[in-house]
């Protein structure tokens, strides 16, 4: 290589490494004492300071934040508008259930909705392998995974995007529901899963046990904030914001997009079955209303509400949200509806970083009028 | 080094014939310019060979056939390109820009990784794209002309053995067509470049051959001077100002 062209600073040497070393050694600091406060909040303060009942609402909060979490990363990093979560947290959740119902109602027993129905004399053939917890923990997690894996190898190679993409995850959320609903005798239709008595042995009526269910969510909620943390700051999470911006750029590079949004969105699938799995000890309960568009779109409205391209918006606006609903929908139980609504219009109109982009906002107008 | 081989291409869309059985022959190192009237077909021949719209004939490639793959095997196999927009991407870093540009074969596990070190080929085309201090810089704060000179470094850590480069001096000062054209010429001791281009001046320094396109056909081929002294061309593009 002979000439080259472009103006050269004579300072390179002494200015460029300035800033990247402060960054590998503040970044990684700065991650561990927020983990530590993070675990200090969940594990320590909430514990101590919360009713028995209080407690078991944030575990409900924190299941809904691990699905915001999945969310954050498909969506927030990676641009895809998935309107269907509610799916893979529902394959999770009644993954799950399945198995507590069969452990509740002992070997070789029918579990006593189906009982109670009267129309089986023996268990489906797919409800038998959950009645092995080797079987039926990894699929929470592995089933939704692979849905997603099956739909999205389907979609993203057809270059199916944008709001179609958000409709047709949507139409997913409602075909499960209506399969769930029509199912009645297998399924627990519109009633659900509910009614459990114990978890792996534990009775769940116990508050040490609600409590040790409390613990098991929030251990489960910091473990998928590593990971998330982890795949953005990685250089998967690079490329996957490049997909974002500029798909077709990517393409060209020699990237097939389509895989890289695949990743993201079997990540997130993931997440949601173990929120969704967890949803079931902590709450008691998993039925389609849980599942359903609605739910489906409240956990993406959380998610725009907090901040959806960083880490802890997601978290702290799916649990924001959930909070609301629960205290103002006792409150005012005909508004709620459309206060939600206008929340979320908003956000996106005025906000869209959501609330994370708030201080950064702030600052900028103060120092504006400052100057 | 590898050469392009063109043979009977032709595009169309819906009926009309945007690109109509082009016989061109690059080969490895040239310079090739080409250039035409808007509407000649320039862009859409480019757009052809990336893979980007359905073409039927023949486009060799180090003897592969580039049409019917998909757009990111065809970049895989050494061919790249930039748009006539800027198409960085602008809430990245200008290192992020230039590391995704040079991660197409990587594996799960460097991917699941974080970027740790500058790999080589990246330092080094940051030094020959001169953008070394504003590497932590997010690419969408460049000036124009940084941004067509990252679109160029991102294609040359992508390791391509062909450039096909839309417009890259539009918007530049005469200072930065003068450095792009002197980086093209270092670029092709060892690729193949092809630029589309309307900048007749920074075509006669630069170019080593010249192929003129109207209305989707190849009207003339050669030396600038050749060209230039064609009756054909002057005929097209004193029509085209008329």
């Amino acid at each position: 290589m002979t000439a080259t062209t472009a103006p050269s600073t004579p300072d390179t040497a002494a200015r460029a490494p300035t800033p990247q070393r402060r960054r590998t050694l503040g970044r990684p600091a700065r991650a561990a004492i927020g983990f530590a406060s993070g675990a200090l909040l969940l594990f320590a303060l909430a514990p101590s300071v919360l009713s028995d009942f209080r407690l078991s609402l944030l575990a409900k909060y924190l299941c809904l934040a691990m699905v915001a979490v999945g969310i954050g990363l498909a969506w927030g990093r990676g641009g895809l508008l998935t309107l269907g979560q509610g799916v893979f947290f529902g394959l999770g959740g009644y993954a799950m259930a399945m198995h507590m119902k069969l452990a509740d109602a002992g070997p070789a027993q029918l579990p006593d909705f189906m009982a109670l129905y009267g129309q089986l004399d023996e268990l489906p053939w797919w409800w038998r392998p959950f009645a092995s917890p080797w079987f039926a923990l990894p699929a929470t997690v592995l089933l939704p995974m692979l849905v997603a894996f099956l739909l999205g190898s389907l979609v993203f190679r057809r270059r199916v995007r944008g709001a179609y993409f958000a409709i047709l995850s949507q139409a997913l959320a409602a075909a499960l529901v209506i399969f769930l609903i029509g199912q009645q005798g297998t399924t627990g239709g519109t009633n659900g899963l509910t009614d459990f008595q114990g978890f792996f042995g534990y009775d769940l009526d116990d508050p040490v046990n609600q409590r040790m269910v409390y613990f098991i969510v929030a251990g489960g909620l910091l473990l998928l904030l590593a990971l998330a943390r982890q795949l953005m700051h990685s250089r998967y999470g690079e490329l996957l914001v490049a997909v974002r911006d500029g798909e077709e750029r990517v393409r060209f590079l020699g990237h097939n997009p389509a895989t890289v949004k695949l990743v993201a969105y079997v990540v997130a699938a993931g997440m949601a079955g173990l929120a969704g799995a967890l949803f079931v000890p902590a709450v008691g309960i998993i039925n389609p209303a849980l599942i359903g568009v609605v739910p489906s779109i409240e956990f993406v409205v959380g998610v725009a509400v907090g901040g959806r391209a960083v880490l802890l918006g997601p978290v702290l606006g799916a649990v924001a949200v959930a909070w609301a609903r629960t205290s103002l929908s006792e409150e005012f139980p005909a508004a709620w509806t459309y206060l939600q609504g206008l929340l979320f219009v908003v956000v996106v109109a005025f906000l869209p970083g959501g609330l994370a982009a708030l201080p950064a906002l702030l600052r900028r107008r103060r120092g504006e009028v400052g100057t | 080094m590898n050469g392009l081989e063109m043979r009977g291409l032709r595009v169309s869309f819906d009926g009309f014939v945007a690109v109509d059985g082009v016989d061109l022959t690059v080969a490895p190192g040239d310079i090739r310019f080409l250039i035409g009237p808007n509407g000649a077909g320039k862009t859409t021949l480019v757009d052809a060979v990336t893979g980007l719209v359905k073409a039927t004939g023949s486009v060799l490639f180090g003897g592969r056939q580039l049409l019917g793959r998909p757009v990111h095997r065809i970049a895989r196999l050494g061919v790249g390109r930039t748009f006539q927009t800027s198409s960085v991407f602008e809430g990245l870093s200008v290192l992020q820009n230039l590391d995704i540009a040079a991660g197409a074969g990587r594996g799960a596990w460097t991917m699941v990784r974080r970027r740790r070190t500058v790999p080589e080929v990246v330092s080094r085309a940051l030094e020959t794209i001169g953008l070394t201090d504003r590497r932590d810089a997010l690419a969408g704060t460049l000036a124009h002309g940084h941004k067509q000179w990252l679109e160029i470094g991102m294609l040359l850590v992508q390791n391509v053995d062909l450039l096909l480069l839309d417009e890259p001096v539009a918007g530049m000062s005469h200072e930065e067509r003068d450095a792009t054209g002197a980086l093209l010429a270092s670029i092709s001791a060892e690729r193949t470049v092809v630029v589309i281009e309307h900048d007749m001046d920074f075509m006669r320094s630069f170019a080593r051959t010249v192929t003129v396109l109207h209305a989707g056909r190849v009207l003339s081929e050669g030396t600038v001077a050749q060209v230039q002294a064609d009756p054909r061309v002057q005929e097209v593009y004193l029509g085209a100002a008329a």
